[in-house]
This record gives C-alpha cells, sequence and structure tokens, in this order.
C-alpha cells in the first residue's frame, strides 16, 4: 500500500463512467496525472468536467471504472481521499450567512487543521482580509468569494488541488493573481486539476485535457494537442465585410473565426483549404498559413457533432 | 472514528447561523407565545350560560326549585322544558344543548319519603373544558337546591346523606380534561412542531444553497453532521420550554406538583426525538418545500391523536394505535403525569421507552439515509 501511494501519479483513472436517469454524462474516462503538475481541463458547457471531479473526490460514485487518487481507490478510499484533498466547486459552496472568519474556522477544525486560530489568523493576512473578517461571505464580490474559496481549500496543505472553473465571472488582473498563486502552490508539489473555459488560462497548465460530451477528445501538453488535431489554419488580413460568411461556404473551410478584419480560418483537409485560400489570394487578399492557436483547436472540437454518446 | 472536535465545529456553525436566521429566532419565541394566546386566553376554558335541557317528570315545586337552583349557579340555562325523553336525546345529540337533566317521575314524593331519588344530568363532553366546571358545580346542588323548600317537618331530610343524588353522565367522551391539562401540554405541542420543522430544513437547507457539496467534500462523518444539527436546536427547545412553564406558572397558575428534575430530563429525551425525527425526513425531502410539508403532515396528526385535540381514549381503536407511536401521545401523559399527578419516574417509565425507542429507530434511519455522496 505505501509503496502505491508514494507513486508519481497523482491522478491514475481508466474507464470512469456516469449517467444521471439513464443519460450517460461520462463515458469511459481516463487519465494520468503526474505529481506537481498543472492539469487543465477544457470543454464546452455540461461535457462532464464537473462530474469528473466529483468522482474524483468521492463526492461521485462512478458507474464504471476504477482508478486512484494519490494512491486511493477512488471508490473505496474516499475518506482518506478527501483529508489529502483541497476541492473549490464550480459554484461557490462556504456558507454565505458566515463571516468570512467563521467559514475558515469551520473549514479548518473540519479537517483537523493544527493550531487551527493562528492557520487561519494567517490566511486572513494572506488574503488581505483581516480587516474584513466579520464580513458575511454572502457579501464579498465574486471575485473575492473566488480568492476566499482557494483560500479555505489550501488551508490543510492539500496533497491535490480540484478547482473547478475558479476563475468564472473574475476580472483579469485577479486571474493573474490567482494564476500566480497556482504556480506557486505546485512548486511546493502540490498538484492541481483545473478546469477552465479560458484559452490564456489553458496554456499556462502543463498539460490539457478536452472533454466534449462525455467523451474525452484529447490530451497532451498544449503543442500536443495543437498537433494532433491534424487543422490547418489560415490568416486572411484586411478581410472586407461579408468574406467571413462567404468563406463558411467555401469547399475545405470547417470553422472562420473573425478577429476585426483578420480571419483564422481552419480545416481539416490541408490540401482542399489550401486550395480553398489560393482562389482567396487571386483576389488580391492577403493570406498566409499559420501554426493554429489552441482555440483554433478547441472551436473546431466543439464545432463537432455530439457523436458516440446514447 | 466519531470526532469531538469536528461535531464541535458543526455545532458553532449551526449555533451562528441559527443566530443569523431571523425567522428561526421568530419561531423560537413567537410559537410559543402565539400558542399559549391561543389556547391559553382565546379558548375560554370556563364557559358559562350552557344550553340545558329539562325533561320534568314531575311538574313539582321541589323540581322547579332544582332548575333555579342550576340557573343559579351561572353555569346552566334552560332552554327548553320537554316531557318526551327522544327529544331531549335528540336535543343533545344534536349539539342543541349541552346538557339534559332528567328529572324523575315522583321526585318531589321520594324526596319528602327520604327515598333519594335520582337526577340524571347527562354532559355532550365532546369538549369536555367546556363541561367540566359545570359538572363540578352539581355536586354542592344536591345538598342546597332545595334548602328553602324542607322546612319544618321535612327539615330532618337536610344535611347529609342530601335529599337526592345528581348522576352525572358524560356522553361521547368519557375522559374530561381539566384547563390544567392546555397549558401544560402546550409544551409538548409547541416542541413537536418547531423542533421537527427546524430540523427538517436543516440538511435540505444545505442541498439548496449548494453548501452541501463542500460539506461533503471535507472528512466530516454523518453522525457528526447529524448530531451537531441537533444540539443546537435542542437549546432552542429548552428556551421554549421556559417561556411556556413560565406562563404556565406566572399567568396560568398551573399546579406544578411533581419532580421538575424528572420532568426537565425527559423534555430533553422528547426535544432529541423530534429533533432526530427532523432530521429523517431532512434526508428524505429532496427540497426545503418537501421537508416543510413533511413535518406538517406529522404534526397534525400528532395534535389530533396524541390526546391534545380530543382525549385518548375516546377515540376508537386504530386511532389510539396510531396516536400509540407518536411520541406526543406519551409526552402528554408524562407532562399530566409530573406536573399535575406528582407522578415518579416508576409511574411514567412505561411512557419513557416508547419514545427512546421511536428516537432511536428514526436517527439510525436519518443516518442511513444521509447520503456521503451527491449522487
Ligand atoms: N446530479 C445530476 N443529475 C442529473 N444530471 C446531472 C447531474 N449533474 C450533472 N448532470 C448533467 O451532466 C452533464 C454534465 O454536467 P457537468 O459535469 O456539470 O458538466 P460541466 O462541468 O463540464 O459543465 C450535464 O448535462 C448535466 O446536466
Ligand atoms: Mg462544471
Amino acid at each position: 500500500m505505501t509503496a502505491e501511494h508514494g507513486t508519481d501519479l497523482a491522478i491514475s483513472v481508466r474507464g470512469l463512467s456516469k449517467s444521471f436517469d439513464r443519460k450517460t454524462v461520462l463515458q469511459g474516462f481516463g487519465i494520468d496525472v503526474e505529481r506537481g503538475a498543472i492539469y487543465g481541463f477544457l470543454g464546452p458547457n455540461g461535457s462532464g468536467k464537473t462530474t469528473t471531479i466529483r468522482m474524483l473526490c468521492g463526492l461521485l460514485r462512478p458507474d464504471a471504472g476504477s482508478g486512484t487518487c494519490l494512491g486511493y481507490d477512488v471508490i473505496r478510499e474516499t475518506a482518506a481521499i478527501k483529508r489529502r484533498v483541497g476541492y473549490m466547486t464550480q459554484r461557490f459552496s462556504l456558507y454565505e450567512d458566515l463571516s468570512i472568519r467563521e467559514n475558515l474556522d469551520f473549514v479548518a477544525r473540519i479537517y483537523g487543521v493544527k493550531k487551527p486560530r493562528q492557520v487561519v489568523r494567517e490566511t486572513l493576512d494572506r488574503l488581505g482580509l483581516t480587516s474584513r473578517q466579520r464580513q458575511l461571505a454572502g457579501h464579498l464580490s465574486g471575485g473575492w468569494k473566488q480568492r476566499l474559496a482557494l483560500a479555505a481549500s489550501v488551508m490543510h496543505k492539500p496533497e491535490l488541488l480540484l478547482l473547478d472553473e475558479p476563475t468564472a465571472g473574475v476580472d483579469p488582473s485577479a486571474r493573474r493573481e490567482f494564476w500566480d498563486n497556482i504556480h506557486e502552490l505546485a512548486e511546493t508539489g502540490v498538484t492541481v486539476l483545473v478546469s477552465t473555459h479560458y484559452m490564456d488560462e489553458a496554456e499556462r497548465c502543463h498539460r490539457i485535457a478536452y472533454l466534449a460530451y462525455g467523451h474525452l477528445l484529447a490530451r497532451g501538453t498544449v503543442a500536443e494537442v495543437v498537433a494532433s488535431s491534424g487543422l490547418s489554419t489560415w490568416v486572411v488580413e484586411g478581410a472586407p465585410n461579408g468574406l467571413a460568411v462567404e468563406m463558411r461556404g467555401m469547399p475545405g473551410v470547417d470553422s472562420v473565426a473573425a478577429f476585426g478584419r483578420r480571419l483564422h480560418v481552419s480545416g481539416r483537409d490541408g490540401a482542399r483549404l489550401a486550395g480553398a485560400m489560393t482562389a482567396i489570394q487571386q483576389r488580391g487578399l492577403a493570406a498566409h498559413e499559420t501554426v493554429p492557436s489552441l482555440e483554433d483547436v478547441f472551436i473546431r472540437l466543439m464545432s463537432e457533432q455530439p457523436g458516440g454518446n446514447a | 472514528m466519531f470526532s469531538v472536535r469536528r461535531f464541535a465545529a458543526v455545532v458553532v456553525k449551526e449555533f451562528v447561523q441559527m443566530r443569523r436566521d431571523r425567522l428561526t429566532f421568530a419561531m423560537m419565541v413567537g410559537i410559543p407565545i402565539v400558542q399559549l394566546v391561543l389556547f391559553g386566553f382565546a379558548i375560554n376554558s370556563d364557559p358559562k350560560s350552557l344550553p340545558t335541557a329539562v325533561l320534568a317528570n314531575d311538574n313539582s315545586a321541589f323540581s322547579r326549585s332544582l332548575v333555579r337552583a342550576m340557573e343559579n349557579t351561572g353555569y346552566f340555562r334552560v332552554v327548553a322544558v320537554v316531557d318526551k325523553e327522544a327529544d331531549i336525546r335528540q336535543m343533545l345529540r344534536e349539539g342543541a344543548v349541552q346538557f339534559a337533566v332528567t328529572i324523575p317521575a315522583d321526585f318531589s314524593r321520594d324526596v319528602q319519603r327520604g327515598a333519594r331519588p335520582r337526577v340524571l344530568v347527562e354532559a355532550d363532553a365532546t369538549d369536555p373544558a367546556a363541561t367540566s366546571n359545570a359538572l363540578g358545580a352539581l355536586k354542592e346542588l344536591q345538598s342546597l337546591a332545595l334548602r328553602h323548600d324542607l322546612k319544618g317537618s321535612l327539615a330532618a331530610l337536610q344535611g347529609a346523606p342530601p335529599p337526592f343524588e345528581i348522576i352525572i353522565h358524560r356522553a361521547y367522551n368519557p375522559e374530561g380534561i381539566t384547563q390544567y391539562n392546555i397549558v401544560p401540554a402546550l409544551i409538548g405541542v409547541i416542541l413537536t412542531m418547531t423542533m421537527v420543522i427546524m430540523t427538517a430544513l436543516a440538511v435540505t437547507r444545505e442541498i439548496e444553497r449548494g453548501t452541501m457539496e463542500n460539506l461533503l467534500s471535507m472528512p466530516v462523518r454523518p453522525a457528526e453532521v447529524l448530531l451537531g444539527k441537533i444540539l443546537p436546536y435542542s437549546a432552542v427547545g429548552g428556551v421554549q420550554v421556559v417561556i411556556v412553564m413560565a406562563a404556565a406558572r406566572l399567568i396560568f397558575d398551573v399546579p406544578f406538583v411533581g419532580n421538575l428534575w424528572l420532568f426537565g430530563a425527559l423534555v430533553v429525551v422528547f426535544v432529541m426525538t423530534n429533533l432526530a425525527l427532523g432530521l429523517m425526513f431532512s434526508t428524505v425531502a429532496r427540497n426545503q418545500l418537501q421537508a416543510m410539508q413533511m413535518a406538517i403532515f406529522f404534526f397534525l396528526p400528532s395534535i389530533l391523536l396524541s390526546g391534545f385535540m380530543f382525549p385518548y381514549r375516546g377515540m376508537p381503536a386504530w386511532a389510539q394505535a396510531l396516536g400509540e407511536i407518536l411520541p406526543l401521545t406519551h409526552f402528554l401523559r408524562i407532562t399530566r403525569g409530573i406536573l399535575l399527578k406528582g407522578s415518579g419516574w416508576r409511574d411514567i417509565a412505561p411512557e419513557v421507552w416508547p419514545l427512546l425507542a421511536f428516537f432511536a429507530v428514526v436517527l439510525l434511519i436519518a443516518m442511513r439515509r444521509y447520503r456521503q455522496t451527491l449522487d
């Protein structure tokens, strides 16, 4: 057992499946996450990210599949997992009718943190919330709620942090700060699994996994995911009005994204796309091939039909 | 595996949340007061001038004296004098009169002979509180009603035994509840209502607000959560008991005959029983509304079948069997026993075991139903 708990993998699961009311929400999901890694979890809404995270920390029982989290069985040893994992829920789930301090006190004592008063005091200081510690958590703004929730989930020094869309609705500077924080934690050896919709956040992860309609569609480093997508992307500069719409109908073009006057045109069939782009160039427009961005890849993946699930 | 520290953390959290929850606070103080006003004041427990029918088979001066004496007590108001037995029965059954007085034929002759005739007073005791004082006043009448008629040679018939006898028959409902019953019984009623409702919301509230997800992701055990939720509400129950007891003593002059410590201990048992039941509802219900409905659904039979509204012995067997399961039934007997009759532990022990059994079963179900996952 101890040898297993010393494994290099913080998370190792295979074939996880889950359905609610006979609707399959997750199908044969498996990943390996190394200790100390920041693992990004991407996918459209309803793709099963939250469900997966809940199964990893023992909040949901998988219908099928097996695996370990920090070396403990995800089905039988949930109590041990809960003691070592910090979970930040997608929706704020601390007590809105308790003050900031009371929430932290409660969480610290439930985890049996040593010297809870001191730990809570330090946490408040670090957050810069000492002067507002008596304020009700429900009265905090979105950004502060996230900070409080993150602080609450790391007080017991977890080995694994599960963060479910921690920066949704948070302003850019708070997001930057949040991610700096996560990198600091990772440097101390904490493993972080974080779900997000933001591309810039995905690019700050060591590895990412892309989930859609309960299926794992891609995983690896950002470069690997881009390379394995088989996508070709071209950039068209100075596009006149109406060109984006026109190009969506052209052979070989799967998606067109406009960035002001610049268009990103992507397609899986590189040769046909190149043919279409030649036609554009002949009209006197500047077009050149580029490396697809993660966003191009995800937009492509997202536009795929929800195939394969029951 | 049960951790006192984690349990204490839950207790503290629940206390703070309760303090912030105005509704709970309003219920804690408001419900006892509303019920005291409703049952203690608004419901007149000493009604007078109750409609009375007389079947006078003997139209004599003696019977007229008796009827007049009854009216003079203030409790009886003769609304009909009839001469057929069927008529008087009918009036009583219909509720047209509260009392039916049957004066036998030869009443005056039998009195004079010293044969001590019997006057039958039938009371509609469906609302026993309404009749008990009136019936109590009848005893005196036996010796006083004919005081002025029995003079001269008949004077010897005065005194003991009285010249005639009044037989009381409480129709429809043999057990009479005195007014003292109501106020102490309110302790049980109020506790049943508030304790069950408050805890019924305790777990569903966490689910509805989304805080359950966080709570379940932490290493806290069901027993720690459930007992941690019970304890603060027990304190609320204690406050309510003190309010009602103070009102009973200071406003309603209810006598406290028995041992108050014994009573206090059993109040704790009763409170825990109701809290556990509320928790069980809380683990079964899907949302707060359902939990509330379950609590009310339980509250109704508790009030109706426990002997609070209707005397227990006046109920049909099936209702008694149901009532026997309800904690309030046993607690009412305990309350009456200790406060009014001065019963000791031995007398009321048979009522305590069913309470404890109910508590154990319900708490066990709650713990089993309490899900440690979100499925
Ligand atoms: N407790 C539940 N009961 C029924 N359906 C659920 C439940 N939780 C999630 N789902 C469904 O499962 C799907 C995946 O949800 P979720 O894991 O929350 O996705 P994501 O976090 O990627 O947005 C959604 O269609 C959602 O409606
Ligand atoms: Mg989600």
